[in-house]
C-alpha cells in the first residue's frame, strides 16, 4: 500500500502532460460519444461485466485484446447480436448507441501511454541477471509458477508493475492463490491453486510440479490470500534498476 | 423377442395419458415423475428406495443424452409410462425413450431475432396433462404439443417478447388449467400469472402481480412506476388441492436497484401469493421484502408441509428465500410464523414480529459502492429445495457470495435493461456454497456439506435415505440425508444448473440430472 501510493502519485504527475499533448482536436464529439458509451455501459452491461469491466457473471472486458472480438466490427456485432449459445444477449439499442458502448469498452483494457523514466534495454539485462524467467514465461521460455509476461506491458500499467516488483503481495494476480497443504502422510507443500471442486484440488508446487489431491487425503488445506512466493525486490534493486526493469516490462506488448 | 421389445417401446408413448387424477395422486406412482416438483406439494421427495445409503456407492451411468445448445441446461425432466419429456434451451422439447435414451420426437422452435433475456435463453421443463405436453418459450409463447408425436396442437402468445417478456418457467398443469408465469424483471415489464385452457389455449385469467389503478395495493407504487413494476413469476409454484389454493413466488420490483422512483412497498413484488385457481383472485399474500433494492426475487419453490407447530396441527408453507431468510407461513391464511437467516446476509438487521425486515441502509447501492451479502444471485435462487418426511429435514443449496453495488442510470425503454446498478465481486475470498439440512419448523442448521463455488443445482431427497445435489464444478453427488456424509459422487464434466429426479424403468430405479450439455441417468448395476 505504501508503495502503491508513492508510485501512483509519481505516475499521476507523469500522465498529465501526455494527456494534454495527445488530446484530439475533435474533443467534444468524441467526449460526448464516450460519455454516452460509459453511461450505457454502466446501465446495460455493468451488472454482468462489472463497473470497470473486470468481469463478473460476464467476461472480463478490461484487457487489451478481447477473445471473441478481434476487431471493432466484431465487437460491434457482439454487442448488437449477442453471442449465441452463451448468456450474452443481443441488444435492442440503436447502432449509434452500440458504437458508443463499443468505443467505451475498448478504453476499458487500454493501458494509457506513460512517461517511463527507465531504459528498457538496460532493463532486459536486469531481467536476465535476476533470472526472472526461472518463474515467468517470456517468448515461450521460462518457468510457469508465475504469470506469463509476453504482453504484460499491454495489460498492466507501469505503476502496477513497479508495485508488483517492490511489494508483490499488494496485488496478487487472480489465478495465483497461494496454498499450503499437508498430506495425511505428512508431506507439506506450498504452491498455488490450479483448480478446485468440492472433493478435489489441483495444485502446482513452487518447482512447477502438478499435484492432484482428493481432499480427504489432506490434513491441512490453507488458503493464503494476498500471499506471493515472489519476494520483494525493493532491497535488491537500485531505484535506477527498478526504473529500467519497469521500462522493459512495459515494452512487452505481445504479438500486435 | 426383438419384435416384442420393439413393440413395448413403441407402445409406451401411445399410452401416455396423464389425467389430472394421476398428478393429484402422484405419490401413489413414484415410478413416474408427473409434475415439476414431483407432486403438487412440491417437496421433491421420492418414496423409491432401491437406491439407498447402503448401495449408492455402486451407482453408475446408464445412458446420456447430449444437447446441441451451449446455453444453461436447466431442465427438470418429467417421466411417464416409459417416456421422459425434457426441454432443451432455448425453447425446444424432446421425448426420450426411457430404456435407451433415444429420442422419440423432437420439437424445434424457430425463434425470432431480438429476444432479450437477462440470464440466458433457458427453459426449466414441460408440464403434462392428458395427452399433451406444454412448453413455454423465450419469445413468450405457450405451446401445446401432442405427447405422442411432438406435433403442435396450439401455440399462443403470452406476452410481447420485444418488451423483455420471456417464458422460462415449467408450466403447472391443474385440473383444467395450465398455469404459466413470466420472466422479464430486468426489463421493466409488469408482472403477471396466467391460466390457460388446456384444450384451446384460451386465456382463462390473468393475475397482475403489480396492481393497476383502482385495485388494492396500487397505492404502494409512487406515480406511474407500477407500469414498469416487475414482480415476475418465473419459477413453478405449488398447489394444495384440499384448500384449492395455488401458491406462487414473485420477483423483484423494477428497476431492480433504484428505490426512489418507486416509493412504497411495491406490492406484490417479493411476495408469496395464494390464488383461487378457478378465478385467479388473490386469497392472501405475504410480502417477504417490501421495497426491495437488491434484486432478491422471491421466486423459489414453495414447499407444502402439514406439521405440528406450537402444539397445534398446522398447514404450512416453507420458503427458503433468495434473500437468505428461511420462512414458515400458515398456508391457509398467509400468517407469518417463523423467519431466520439460513445463509450469510447483511441487507437486513433482522425481522420484526410480523416478519417484515429491518433493512440495513448501508447495503443500498450507492455511487461509492455498497457491499451486501448475498449478491443479487441470492443465497438461494430458482433451483429447488427438497423436504424429506423420512428425516423431517428440509434441504437447501446455499450460495455464500457478496457483491459491491454501484448506482447506475436506469431509463426505461421497452426491451432494454432497467436495473440501475453495476456489480463488482468481493476480492480476497472464495465465494462458497453449501448443501444445508435445516429443521423445517425453525430453519436451524442440522448439517452441511461445503462445496466449492456457490451452486445452481436443485435437490431431491428419497426414501433411500439420500439427498442428491450437484456443483458448478460438475460433481453430481449423493449425501446421507440424516448426516450429510457424501456417499457417492460422479464427475459429469459440466456445471449442474438443474434439479434431479428419480423414476422406475422396467422396475429399476434411476436418477436423472442435467449437467453441462448432457442429460445423465444413473442406476445400480443389473
Amino acid at each position: 500500500m505504501r508503495w502503491g501510493v508513492a508510485a501512483g502519485g509519481a505516475i499521476g504527475v507523469a500522465l498529465v502532460p501526455l494527456v494534454v499533448l495527445s488530446a484530439p482536436t475533435v474533443v467534444t464529439a468524441q467526449t460526448a460519444e464516450m460519455e454516452q458509451g460509459k453511461r450505457l455501459y454502466e446501465s446495460q452491461c455493468g451488472s454482468c461485466h462489472g463497473p470497470l469491466g473486470n468481469g463478473g457473471r460476464g467476461a472480463n472486458l478490461a484487457q487489451p485484446r478481447l477473445r471473441r472480438a478481434s476487431d471493432d466490427q466484431a465487437l460491434f456485432n457482439i454487442i448488437r447480436r449477442g453471442i449465441p449459445g452463451t448468456e450474452m444477449p443481443g441488444s435492442p439499442l440503436t447502432p449509434r448507441q452500440v458504437s458508443s458502448i463499443a468505443a467505451y469498452v475498448k478504453t476499458l483494457g487500454r493501458v494509457e501511454p506513460e512517461d517511463i523514466p527507465g531504459d528498457a534495454r538496460r532493463g532486459a539485462a536486469v531481467f536476465a541477471a535476476l533470472d526472472c524467467a526461472r518463474c515467468h514465461t517470456l517468448g515461450g521460455r521460462g518457468g510457469i509458477v508465475g504469470p506469463g509476461l509476453d504482453d504484460i506491458g499491454a495489460r498492466r500499467s507501469a505503476a502496477h508493475l513497479r508495485e508488483a516488483l517492490l511489494d508483490p503481495e499488494a496485488s496478487v494476480p487472480s489465478g495465483f492463490l497461494q496454498l499450503r497443504v499437508v498430506t495425511k502422510d505428512g508431506r507439506a507443500l506450498t504452491g498455488f491453486r490450479v483448480n478446485e471442486d468440492a472433493f478435489s484440488i489441483q495444485f502446482r508446487d513452487l518447482s512447477g510440479r502438478l499435484h492432484s489431491f482428493w481432499k480427504y487425503e489432506l490434513d491441512v488445506l490453507e488458503q493464503q490470500w494476498q500471499r506471493s512466493p515472489m519476494g520483494s525486490y525493493a532491497a535488491r534493486l537500485t531505484s535506477e534498476q527498478t526504473d529500467d526493469l519497469v521500462a522493459y516490462l512495459v515494452s512487452l506488448k505481445g504479438a500486435q | 423377442m426383438k419384435t416384442l421389445v420393439l413393440m413395448l417401446v413403441l407402445a409406451a408413448p401411445a399410452a401416455a395419458q396423464v389425467p389430472y387424477a394421476r398428478i393429484l395422486d402422484a405419490a401413489s406412482e413414484p415410478g413416474n415423475w408427473l409434475t415439476y416438483s414431483g407432486s403438487y406439494g412440491a417437496q421433491r421427495y421420492s418414496t423409491l428406495a432401491q437406491i439407498n445409503r447402503d448401495n449408492v456407492d455402486r451407482l453408475q451411468p446408464a445412458w446420456i443424452y447430449q444437447i446441441r445448445s451451449l446455453q444453461k441446461f436447466e431442465v427438470s425432466p418429467l417421466v411417464v409410462d416409459g417416456v421422459m419429456y425434457i426441454t432443451e434451451p432455448p425453447s425446444d422439447a424432446t421425448a426420450l425413450d426411457l430404456r435407451t435414451g433415444r429420442p422419440i420426437w423432437r420439437y424445434r422452435r424457430a425463434l425470432p431475432e431480438g429476444i432479450v433475456t437477462c440470464c440466458g435463453q433457458v427453459n426449466r421443463g414441460v408440464a403434462l396433462l392428458d395427452d399433451q405436453v406444454f412448453l413455454g418459450t423465450v419469445d413468450a409463447h405457450l405451446v401445446a404439443l401432442d405427447a405422442r408425436t411432438g406435433r403442435v396442437r396450439w401455440d399462443i402468445e403470452v406476452a410481447d417478447y420485444a418488451m423483455g417478456h420471456a417464458v422460462t418457467v415449467a408450466p403447472l398443469a391443474l385440473q383444467d388449467k395450465i398455469i404459466v408465469g413470466i420472466a422479464g424483471g430486468e426489463y421493466g415489464i409488469r408482472g403477471f400469472l396466467d391460466a390457460y385452457d388446456p384444450t384451446t389455449g384460451e386465456r382463462r385469467w390473468r393475475f397482475w402481480t403489480v396492481p393497476g389503478p383502482g385495485e388494492p395495493g396500487h397505492d404502494t407504487w409512487s406515480g406511474d412506476s407500477w407500469e414498469r413494476g416487475g414482480a415476475p413469476t418465473w419459477v413453478t409454484g405449488a398447489y394444495d388441492p384440499e384448500l384449492d389454493l395455488l401458491y406462487w413466488g414473485t420477483g423483484n420490483p423494477g428497476p431492480d436497484f433504484i428505490g426512489e422512483v418507486r416509493r412504497g412497498d411495491n406490492l406484490y413484488s417479493e411476495s408469496l401469493i395464494a390464488l383461487d385457481p378457478d378465478t385467479g383472485t388473490l386469497q392472501w399474500y405475504f410480502q417477504f421484502l417490501p421495497h426491495d433494492v437488491h434484486d432478491y426475487d422471491s421466486t423459489q419453490v414453495p414447499v407444502l408441509l402439514d406439521a405440528e407447530l406450537g402444539g397445534e396441527p398446522r398447514q404450512l408453507v416453507l420458503f427458503p428465500n433468495r434473500n437468505g431468510f428461511y420462512y414458515v407461513l400458515d398456508r391457509v391464511t398467509g400468517e407469518f410464523l417463523v423467519g431466520q437467516p439460513f445463509a450469510r446476509q447483511t441487507w437486513a438487521l433482522g425481522l420484526d414480529a410480523d416478519g417484515r425486515p429491518i433493512e440495513n441502509p448501508e447495503t443500498i447501492p450507492s455511487t461509492d459502492g455498497a457491499l451486501v451479502y448475498p449478491d443479487d444471485d441470492g443465497a438461494a435462487n430458482w433451483y429447488s429445495p427438497s423436504y424429506s418426511p423420512q428425516t423431517n429435514l428440509i434441504y437447501q443449496n446455499v450460495r455464500q457470495k457478496g457483491g459491491i453495488y454501484y448506482r447506475a442510470d436506469a431509463t426505461y425503454e421497452p426491451g432494454k435493461i432497467y436495473m440501475g446498478a453495476s456489480r463488482r465481486g468481493v476480492t480476497g475470498e472464495d465465494p462458497k456454497g453449501f448443501l444445508r439440512a435445516l429443521h423445517p419448523l425453525t430453519g436451524d442448521l442440522v448439517w452441511e456439506v461445503e462445496v466449492h463455488s456457490p451452486p445452481w443445482a436443485g435437490l431431491m431427497s428419497t426414501a433411500g435415505g439420500l439427498v442428491f445435489s450437484g456443483t458448478m464444478e460438475g460433481d453430481f453427488f449423493a449425501a446421507d440425508a440424516l448426516t450429510g456424509d457424501v456417499l457417492w459422487r460422479f464427475q459429469t464434466g459440466g456445471p449442474v444448473y438443474a434439479n434431479p429426479i428419480t423414476y422406475l424403468s422396467e422396475g429399476r430405479q434411476f436418477i436423472a440430472i442435467a449437467a453441462g450439455s448432457a442429460l445423465l441417468t444413473f442406476a445400480l448395476p443389473e
